[in-house]
This record gives structure tokens, C-alpha cells and sequence, in this order.
């Protein structure tokens, strides 16, 4: 699911707190800012200024900074607009100010007849670079919406997979009661975010955290349970496919292989659990979130398991010559 | 095996049309998606399709690939013309 577009309006309009902040407003080209910006770069345009164009970025959010301003002063006073002009002959998506640096009126006479929106921010430049290309960043991330359910068990998150009515939302309802929360249910959002990172969050908003259940109908997850029982997003890092018992296929009995699922490139482990009556599912899933944990911690049991097994048979073996063939003490 | 649908009823989209959508898309076994902008939600999902929020006039594209896929489009293009039986 590609991003439709991205205008600098949208970016003004970003709903950004405290640490995410922007702290952007607009002080001319009103007009441009339906421009769209297509790359989430920004550039400093210090070498277009003194009318080097070669290789200009021009489709990057220019940034001027306390150098840049002064530079334009500088010619501005000198009476040289036509470097000024000839970066508006391009079609740059906007030209933002740091540390709430005013423009010149020069500066903002030939942005309003180009049409391309001015800003300005109070954040000092490299603070703002850093935060408007996280958030760029975040917002250009491949997309995907995926049918299943996201919970975080023990916090892990778990993305649960499987056909219609095999029982995932039954199964994410026990976790819930459980103590484990919900993120999102049936339309799962997932973003690939720093290109190794995969973040799950539901599709809405305003109808997040409901659920569906055959025969309840749809519940407010919230509602019945307390804000403690839900999250906004999360990351995925397992995936549990819930499958119908098969008796023909072969189901992981040890546990010392590990499947995985690539998602948007990402490569994350993967269970393949069989659905039965009578199978505990999120208790199986409960287990493999801290059995996971244990992983991570560089505790595996299924291999420790085994390292012990031969450990045992190795000594067993050295024994037996002593013993002889009667195995009595 | 695709069909593009308008969506007639006033109301467009809301709790009740979802409802029918996801039971109708339930009795067949072919995978069954519908498609709004980039949106590809599981047809067999009420809280998907709900999230699609579709409103009136807006054209949707129900995909279905499987050994009933013409009986699915058929029939779940049916609910669409009746309008799910609203206005």
C-alpha cells in the first residue's frame, strides 16, 4: 500500500507532540502549499545560492539555516536577487527557516510570485533536520495492511495469522482477559520503519480496539476492559499462524528450527500453531512470547535441551565400559 | 477474478452492510478481498470492512480468486444492486 500523496499542508498539519514537535507555521506562498514533498530528504541549499545548480536537489524541503540567511542578506543587500530567482524557477516543494529567522522581504516577494510556500520553525537547524527526517522517514516507510490480529503478550508483540473463523479474536480475547493487551484486530498496519523494524498499528483510529466475536457481535475492547488492556501501535516481532489441525503435515516437535515470514523484507520468526478443540491456544501463545524472551536472552531450550541430552548419552557411554555388560551397581 | 462495485445505499458502508458482506463472503471458501484506493481489506472481516469507511457513490473492486470465486463476486455484487436491502 503505497503513501497517496504527502503535500507540505499535511506536514504543517502532522499532529506532532512534544519531543516530535515541528513547531512549523507558514509566513508566505500560501498558494503553494498543496506542493507535495516526494522525497523525505532535506537539503541545505548554501551552493545553489551562490549560483552553483549543477546537481541541485531541487524536490528536497530546502533548509535555511543561520548561515544560509546570512548569505541571503548579504546578496540581498548587494542587490544580487538573481540566484534567489533562479532557485524558484524550480519547482522546490518549500524552503523552511531555523531558529525563527525572518526571510527578507526580497526573500518573500519572489517565494510569493513563485508560489512556494516559506516556513518557519524556532528549532535550531540540526535538531530540526533530525526530527523532520525521522518523522519524513516514518511517513515514506513501505506499507502494508495485513488480515490478522496484533496483541502483545508479556511484551512481545505477536502477530496472530490464520483463516477466517479458525479463532483469532477469540484467541487475542483470552490474552486480553488474561492481562495482555490488544492493538489491533482484522486490519493489521504495518510499517517497515529504519528498513529492519516492522510496526504494527491499527487501521482507524476513531473504530480502533474493537473486536468481532461470532455470536457477541462487535465489542469496545477499551470499554470492558480499561485503557490498560489496550496500545496505539507495537512492534511485530513473532508470528503465530493459527492453522486447522492437519493430520497429514509434519508440525514442529522440537522447536529447534526456526520458520520465518518475511514481511515488507523483514525477515521475523514465525509459528505455525495447529487449532484443535481442546488446545490451550493462548496459553501456547503465552509460552512462546516468554520462550521467545528466553531466545533473545540467549537461552534456547530446545537446544539446551538437546546439548543436554548428548551431554548425558557422551557420559553414559564413557560409563559403560566399567559397568560392564549386567548394568548392575 | 475481479468486479467493480458503486456503492448505492445512502448510509454507504456502516455496521449493518459489513455484516452482510463478511457472512455472505463467509459462505464461500475462495479468498475474497475488496479494494478501495490502495486499501485491500478481507472481505470476510466485518471490522475490515467497516474500517474502509465507503460512502455513498464510492467504487470499491471485490477480487476473489478460488473454486467458487463466480458464485462469491455474484453473489456479494448482488447485495451492492439491492442496495443491502436499505432505503
Amino acid at each position: 500500500m503505497a503513501l497517496k500523496r504527502f503535500s507540505v499542508l499535511d506536514l504543517l498539519g502532522l499532529d506532532l507532540k512534544e519531543h516530535d514537535s515541528l513547531d512549523l507555521r507558514c509566513v508566505c506562498g500560501r498558494r503553494g502549499l498543496v506542493r507535495d514533498i516526494t522525497i523525505p530528504d532535506l537539503n541545505r541549499p548554501g551552493l545553489a545560492l551562490s549560483g552553483f545548480y549543477d546537481s541541485f536537489a531541487w524536490q528536497r524541503v530546502q533548509l535555511f539555516g543561520r548561515g544560509e540567511v546570512a548569505y541571503l542578506n548579504k546578496i540581498a543587500a548587494e542587490g544580487r536577487l538573481e540566484t534567489i530567482q533562479q532557485m524558484f524557477t524550480f519547482n522546490v516543494p518549500c524552503c523552511i527557516f531555523t531558529h525563527n529567522l525572518e526571510p527578507s522581504a526580497a526573500f518573500i516577494e519572489t517565494a510569493e510570485e513563485a508560489g512556494c510556500p516559506v516556513l518557519q520553525t524556532g528549532l535550531d537547524s540540526s535538531e530540526f533536520s533530525s526530527r523532520l527526517l525521522r518523522i519524513l522517514s516514518n511517513i515514506f516507510a513501505p506499507k502494508v495492511s495485513i488480515h490478522g490480529v496484533l496483541v502483545e503478550v508479556y511484551g512481545l508483540g505477536i502477530l496472530i495469522l490464520g483463516d477466517s473463523g479458525v479463532g483469532k479474536s477469540e484467541t487475542a480475547l483470552e490474552l486480553i482477559e488474561r492481562g495482555h493487551r490488544l492493538v489491533a484486530d482484522d486490519v493489521v498496519e504495518i510499517s517497515c520503519v529504519n528498513g529492519n523494524s516492522l510496526l504494527g498499528q491499527g487501521a482507524n483510529k476513531i473504530i480502533g480496539h474493537h473486536m468481532e466475536i461470532r455470536g457477541l457481535g462487535i465489542i469496545n475492547i477499551t470499554q470492558l476492559y480499561g485503557v490498560g488492556s489496550i496500545r496505539e501501535r507495537k512492534e511485530v516481532q513473532i508470528v503465530a499462524k493459527l492453522e486447522e489441525w492437519d493430520a497429514n503435515k509434519v508440525y514442529d516437535r522440537l522447536g529447534t528450527e526456526q520458520l520465518t515470514m518475511e514481511i515488507l523484507g523483514v525477515k521475523i520468526p514465525k509459528l505455525e500453531i495447529p487449532v484443535k478443540p481442546g488446545r490451550n491456544i493462548p496459553i501456547i501463545l503465552e509460552t512462546a512470547a516468554m520462550n521467545e524472551r528466553l531466545k533473545s536472552m540467549g537461552y534456547f531450550s530446545a537446544k539446551e535441551f538437546n546439548q543436554n541430552v548428548l551431554k548425558w548419552i557422551e557420559t553414559d557411554a564413557a560409563r559403560a565400559p566399567y559397568y560392564g555388560v549386567d548394568d548392575s551397581y | 477474478m475481479t468486479k467493480t462495485v458503486t456503492i448505492r445505499n445512502r448510509a454507504g458502508i456502516h455496521a449493518r452492510p459489513a455484516a452482510l458482506i463478511a457472512q455472505t463472503a463467509n459462505r464461500f471458501a475462495s479468498e475474497i478481498l475488496i479494494e478501495r484506493d490502495e486499501a485491500r481489506i478481507n472481505a470476510k472481516s466485518i471490522m475490515g470492512i467497516i474500517t474502509m469507511a465507503a460512502s455513498y457513490n464510492s467504487v470499491l473492486t471485490i477480487c476473489a480468486s478460488g473454486t467458487d470465486e463466480k458464485e462469491a463476486i455474484e453473489a456479494i455484487n448482488a447485495l451492492f444492486e439491492n442496495k443491502f436491502e436499505e432505503d
